[in-house]
This record gives structure tokens, C-alpha cells and sequence, in this order.
């Protein structure tokens, strides 16, 4: 029993049943080589207090989709098409004025390098208090009480007397806080983190994430995690998108993920993961080959120029047809021409005892 | 921030000991190497032994250097006088003394001090034209890039940095004094203080010609400034905060973008002060520029050597203003 889910016919339409639900997204930048298509139809939905983890190499859309959600492409020369549902309202059609409306009020980000996406000349405390009185009509002096109260809500020691710092005062671990600190301060109703953790040591990662699912239990937010670090979407997301030159290879719950891929793209992916435990050799299983160019992407599965199981399938649909996403199982899909039990022996026999 | 100046003053107090230093043992080195004495160059055209040895002592140059350059910064400091050659006479040179032209007659200090209102006059002019259209023309530039404004602004922007001074200048004053237009007089120098309009007629040239080189530099460098800073992290971070563009720009990416810019504008304009060379050359306008080159054509040592250090002591200075600014702009240069 299969259900395809990602042909035009099929696509769900009409109001939308998610707190936000992204519909057949497509981000295409025009250049001088070509048009690159960033992200070329992609869906997922998200609920309100859930985890989203997108999880792909670089080049593969992650950031590009996360722009797309705060209307960061309006005005460029990208051209932009599909629908972005958040909270009854869709984002796509909506004017740049609108969009900023929203920005950093209902939706807000928070970037991958502390450091360098605060600014260096303002303090901390004033880059708090600006994006709270973008959206609130409130005095200098509330709103530094607010900065206040936000640095001490994410940790940060002596926060009335560190708002008043400059962020190279910070450490990185705290300039991450301080960054959720800001992008928290209106409450948002859905923040997207794009990589957050990427740019701290391992054990200042760990308390971000803390952190980060501390404060959604609180604010009851939907959360986009983009990230390339499996070990991170095992830790804080509920639900996975595996996504490969610009769309959905895979989709489902993070315990699916984790215990029955499906997608050789995926298997390659917890492969990547180095372990500690094997011996030198066996660590480390790199995914052989580069990202397609989004240019010109491979004809038929995108994944087929770097995968090893094209003999599962037969005749050459893997070169020549782009497989649809499939559910494989309730809430489970997957982008693969391998049939689904063919695919289930692969990752018993060969896959999963080589992790 | 104290400490900081502080410190900077010290150092500049340094450079500018170290220039003079170097300057005088130039000047004084150089002829002992070739074997002519700087008093043949005061005697006329038939020097005898005793006349030279007469000049020689009259000036101290018989003494060892370091005496000499003793006794020259004293000069600086106290004055000092001069034997005219002859038992009775001298020449005061009151306090700061940087030496005595003999060509001109007159203490060089005078010299440079009838000078430097001119110099000074074509500097801010210049400085204040460039720096507005520098700037307004590179941010248009960047925030409008690829487009035909931003085509046509850096195609006139590399005209002015490539045509040098007197060529633009001898355009201008072919153009509107001398050419078919005769807009303005032919240029002479007037104070301020005697005749505002005149001195205004007198520099406008001068200042456009100047400035189109400087602005065009300028206008290249804000909009590569610029472009740099609006692709930064923290500009992202402002526009994810929800900030109209207008505030992105106006708050945050133009006071990154032209921070780096006070530095090269306070070289820049100490540098002017010192004497723009060319630019008072082509317009014969009677600045430090001037006086300099005409020293080294009439070989007046003191002249050149009082200009050098003069023009030295304003980069120092210059030097110290931008880094005291720019402790106050840059958070991050205030506490290292």
C-alpha cells in the first residue's frame, strides 16, 4: 500500500490542517550559468510545541528553505512559488511589508555563528531591546527590562549588568544565548534554528539544546532545526526531513529515522557519523562523490550518480525516472526506487551492522 | 581610554623625533658624501675657500652634525640667530626656528606660516566636496548595484582615479578661464579674511580638480565597504528582526561600512596639509605644496627640510585624531 503524495494532482490543497505546512515549495535563483533551483518542491508541516529537524549536506536547501519562511527572498531577483501555511496565513503571496511584519515577531531565526550575526558596535542589551521595539510600542526603558528578563531567562549570569556589554565581551556559548535571547523576545510562535550549535564545542552545544527545548516546553513554539549533525536531530527533533539537492529524499518521525531508513542517501548519511568504537578503519564511511549541481541535476533519481544499491532495481529507472515520495509507512516516506521490502533486507543485512 | 591616548601620544612624540632625525642627517649626510658643502649654495658664483668657511661657521656647519641637530631643535624651541657673514649683522630667527632661508631671506617658519592658510584652504574644500560626494555616490553605488547608475558611477569613479591632477586641472581651467567659456578669472590667491568671494573664485577649481581624484577613490571604496557589509551576518540578523531596509542600512550597515573610512580620510586630509603638490603647482596657488617644490628646484635645503618635518607632524597628528575616533566608533579597539 502506497500513497503518493508529491505528484501536482495530489497535493493537498485548500485551508491548511497544520500550524505550518509548507506545500510544494520552490526557491529558484536565476545566474548567468543557469537557473539554480534551490529548493525544488518541497513539503513538511510542522505543530505548534513540535521539532522539525532538516537534515541535508550543504547546498541541499536547507538554509535557502528557511529564508523562504521569513520572506527573506522578497524583493530579490529569487523566484519563489508553492505555499507557506503558518498559522492560517499564507506566507508565499504575501507583500514584503507584511512579511516584515511577522519577521522576528510571530517568526523568528536564530544563525549559525554568534559571533559575527551580532553586530560588533551596538550592545547587547540594545540589540535585544531594538528587535522588541520593532514590534512593541513600548518605552526604552521597558524594553531593557525585558532585554534583562530574556538574558536571565537563557542563562546568562548577572544579565543587568551583561546587557550592557558589547558581544565580543561574550563568550560563543553566550552569544548563542544571547542570539535566542533575541529572537525570543516577542514570543514567536515558530523559531527556525539554522545550525545553531555548529559553531560551539561540544559541550556549549549540549546546553543550547537544553536550552532550546527548555524554552519551547515554556512558549509551546514549533521549531525548525537545520543542521547537519544527525547527533543533534537524535536529540531534540520529533520528526525529520532528509532533503538532497533541493528536495525531500526522506521523511518521517525521528525514531523511523534513526532505526529504519530507507533512503540509501539516508543510510549514507549514518554512515557519515564517526564512531568512536570501531576500529580506525571502520569509523568513518564518507558517502562517496560531491552534491549534484542544482543547475543541472542529474536526470532520474538525483541521488543515482552517488549510489551504490542501483542494482536492486531493475531496468533504469534510477537514471531515467525521478522516483515520487512514497510513504512507505503511516507518517514515513521516502523518495526511492528500491522496492520497500528489497530496501528493508538492504539496511538488515548490509546497512545497519556496519553503523 | 586614557591609557590609550596616552599611549598614541608617545608614540607620535616618537615618529616625529624620529622624522626630524632622519630629515636632518638627509640633508646634512648627503652633501658631505658628494663633497659640497650647503654654504656653496649660498655664496654666489665664485666662491672662495674663505667665503665658504666664513658661511660654514656663520651657520654652525662646521660643527659636528649632532651639534648641528642640537642646536636645530633647540632653534625649534627658542630661536636661535644667524650671522649674516658679515661681524656685526645676524639675522633673529625667533622661536620656532626651523632654520633660515637665505633665498627668501626670511626665517623658513615665516615662510610656511604666510603658506599654510593656502594649503589649508584648498584641504577642507577639497575634503568636505569629496567626502560628500565620495560617499553619497558609493553607498547609491552599492545599494544599487549592477544596475546603469552604479555602471555609470564606477566608469567616472576609475576615470577619476586614473587622470591625474594636472590633467583634470589644466581641463578645468582650459574650460571655464582660459577656453572658449571664460566663466571665471584666471586664478590668484586671496585670503579669506580680505575677500570671501575672491578666495572662493580662486579655489573652486582647485578644489574640484582635487576632489574628483579623491572622491573617486572614496566612491570606490564605500561601495566595496559597503557590499561587504551588507552581505555580513549581522545585517541577516537585522533583517530577520523584522527592520525596514531603510533602518538596516541607516543603522547598521552604515556605520560598519564607513568606520574604516574615517582612517583613510584622516591620513588623506593630514597628508593635504602638508602640501598638495601638483594640485598648487597647476593652479599657482601659493600653499606649503608650492614652497616645497620650489625649494627643491632653487636646492634651499632649510625650506625643504622645515616642510618635510611640518608635513610629517601632520600624518602623526592626523594619525592619532583617527585612532582616538576610532576607539570611540569600534567598541572592540576601545578595550584591546
Amino acid at each position: 500500500m502506497t500513497l503518493t503524495v508529491d505528484s501536482a494532482a495530489s497535493l493537498p490543497s485548500g485551508p491548511p490542517k497544520h500550524f505550518l505546512e509548507v506545500r510544494d515549495l520552490r526557491v529558484a535563483f536565476p545566474t548567468g550559468d543557469g537557473l539554480v533551483r534551490s529548493v525544488d518542491g518541497l513539503s513538511f508541516s510542522v505543530e505548534r510545541g513540535k521539532t522539525l529537524g532538516i537534515v541535508g549536506e550543504s547546498g541541499s536547501g536547507k538554509s535557502v528553505t528557511s529564508q523562504a519562511i521569513l520572506g527573506l527572498q522578497k524583493g530579490t531577483r529569487a523566484q519563489v512559488s508553492g505555499e507557506i501555511w503558518f498559522d492560517g496565513e499564507e506566507l508565499v503571496a504575501m507583500t514584503a511589508d507584511e512579511m516584515r511584519s511577522l519577521r522576528g515577531n510571530k517568526l523568528a531565526m536564530i544563525f549559525q555563528d554568534p559571533l559575527s550575526s551580532m553586530h560588533p558596535f551596538y550592545k547587547v542589551g540594545e540589540q535585544i531591546v531594538e528587535a522588541y521595539r520593532i514590534h512593541n510600542d513600548v518605552s526604552k526603558r521597558a524594553a531593557r527590562k525585558r532585554a534583562i528578563e530574556m538574558l536571565d531567562r537563557v542563562g546568562i549570569p548577572n544579565p543587568d549588568r551583561r546587557v550592557d556589554d558589547y558581544p565580543h565581551q561574550f563568550s560563543g556559548g553566550m552569544r548563542q544565548r544571547a542570539m535566542i535571547a533575541m529572537a525570543l523576545v516577542n514570543d514567536p510562535q515558530l523559531l527556525i534554528a539554522d545550525e545553531p550549535t555548529t559553531a560551539l564545542d561540544v559541550t556549549v552545544q549540549a546546553q543550547i539544546l537544553d536550552l532550546l527545548r527548555d524554552l519551547q516546553k515554556e512558549f509551546n513554539s514549533a521549531i525548525i532545526l537545520i543542521t547537519h549533525d544527525l547527533g543533534v536531530i537524535a536529540e531534540i527533533a520529533d520528526d525529520v526531513t532528509v532533503m538532497y539537492g533541493g528536495r525531500c529524499v526522506e521523511q518521517g518521525a525521528v525514531r523511523d529515522l534513526f532505526y529504519q531508513p530507507e533512503m540509501p542517501y539516508t543510510w549514507g548519511l549514518l554512515g557519515s557519523m564517526p564512531r568512536l568504537d570501531r576500529d580506525r578503519k571502520g569509523r568513518l564511511d564518507p558517502i562517496p562523490g560531491n552534491p549534484p549541481s542544482l543547475i543541472n541535476l542529474p536526470k532520474g533519481c538525483v541521488f543515482n550518480p552517488r549510489c551504490r544499491f542501483q542494482d536492486h532495481v531493475s531496468g533504469s529507472a534510477c537514471a531515467d525516472t525521478r522516483p515520487d515520495l512514497v510513504e512507505a509507512a503511516p507518517g514515513h516516506s521516502v523518495r526511492c526506487h528500491i522496492p520497500v521490502d528489497e530496501r528493508h533486507t538492504i539496511w538488515r543485512d548490509q546497512i545497519k551492522p556496519a553503523l | 581610554m586614557f591609557r590609550y591616548i596616552v599611549r598614541r601620544l608617545l608614540g607620535a612624540v616618537v615618529v616625529v623625533f624620529v622624522v626630524s632625525l632622519v630629515t636632518f642627517f638627509l640633508f646634512s649626510v648627503g652633501p658631505k658624501i658628494t663633497g659640497s658643502s650647503p654654504a656653496y649654495l649660498y655664496v654666489g658664483k665664485n666662491p672662495t675657500p674663505e667665503l665658504v668657511a666664513a658661511i660654514e661657521k656663520s651657520f654652525g656647519l662646521d660643527q659636528p652634525l649632532v651639534t648641528q641637530y642640537a642646536q636645530y631643535m633647540k632653534g625649534i624651541v627658542v630661536g636661535r640667530e644667524f650671522s649674516d657673514g658679515t661681524a656685526e649683522g645676524t639675522r633673529p630667527c625667533p622661536a620656532p626656528c626651523f632654520g633660515y632661508s637665505f633665498r627668501y631671506q626670511a626665517p623658513v617658519w615665516d615662510l610656511m606660516k604666510d603658506r599654510f592658510p593656502v594649503t589649508l584652504s584648498l584641504a577642507v574644500g577639497a575634503a568636505i566636496l569629496w567626502l560628500i560626494f565620495g560617499l553619497s555616490v558609493g553607498i547609491l553605488s552599492a545599494l544599487k548595484r549592477g544596475t546603469l547608475v552604479d555602471r555609470i558611477a564606477m566608469i567616472t569613479a576609475l576615470a577619476g582615479v586614473s587622470l591625474p591632477v594636472y590633467f583634470t586641472g589644466l581641463v578645468l581651467l582650459y574650460v571655464f578661464v582660459y577656453g572658449p567659456i571664460r566663466f571665471l578669472p584666471p586664478p590668484s590667491y586671496t585670503p579669506l579674511t580680505e575677500n570671501p568671494f575672491a578666495w572662493f573664485q580662486a579655489l573652486i577649481l582647485p578644489w574640484v580638480a582635487l576632489a574628483f581624484l579623491y572622491a573617486a577613490l572614496y566612491a570606490r571604496l564605500t561601495r566595496a565597504n559597503m557590499l561587504d557589509t551588507m552581505s555580513e551576518d549581522y545585517i541577516r540578523t537585522a533583517v530577520a528582526k523584522g527592520l525596514s531596509r531603510r533602518k538596516v542600512i541607516s543603522k547598521h550597515a552604515l556605520r560598519a561600512a564607513l568606520t574604516p573610512i574615517i582612517t583613510i580620510f584622516g591620513l588623506d586630509v593630514g597628508a593635504l596639509l602638508g602640501g598638495a603638490i601638483l594640485t598648487e603647482k597647476v593652479f599657482s596657488l601659493p600653499g606649503l605644496g608650492y614652497l616645497a617644490i620650489d625649494a627643491i628646484g632653487k636646492q634651499d635645503l632649510p625650506v625643504i627640510m622645515g616642510v618635510t618635518i611640518i608635513a610629517a607632524l601632520f600624518i602623526v597628528v592626523a594619525n592619532i585624531i583617527v585612532d582616538v575616533l576610532y576607539g570611540v566608533v569600534d567598541p572592540r579597539v576601545r578595550l584591546s
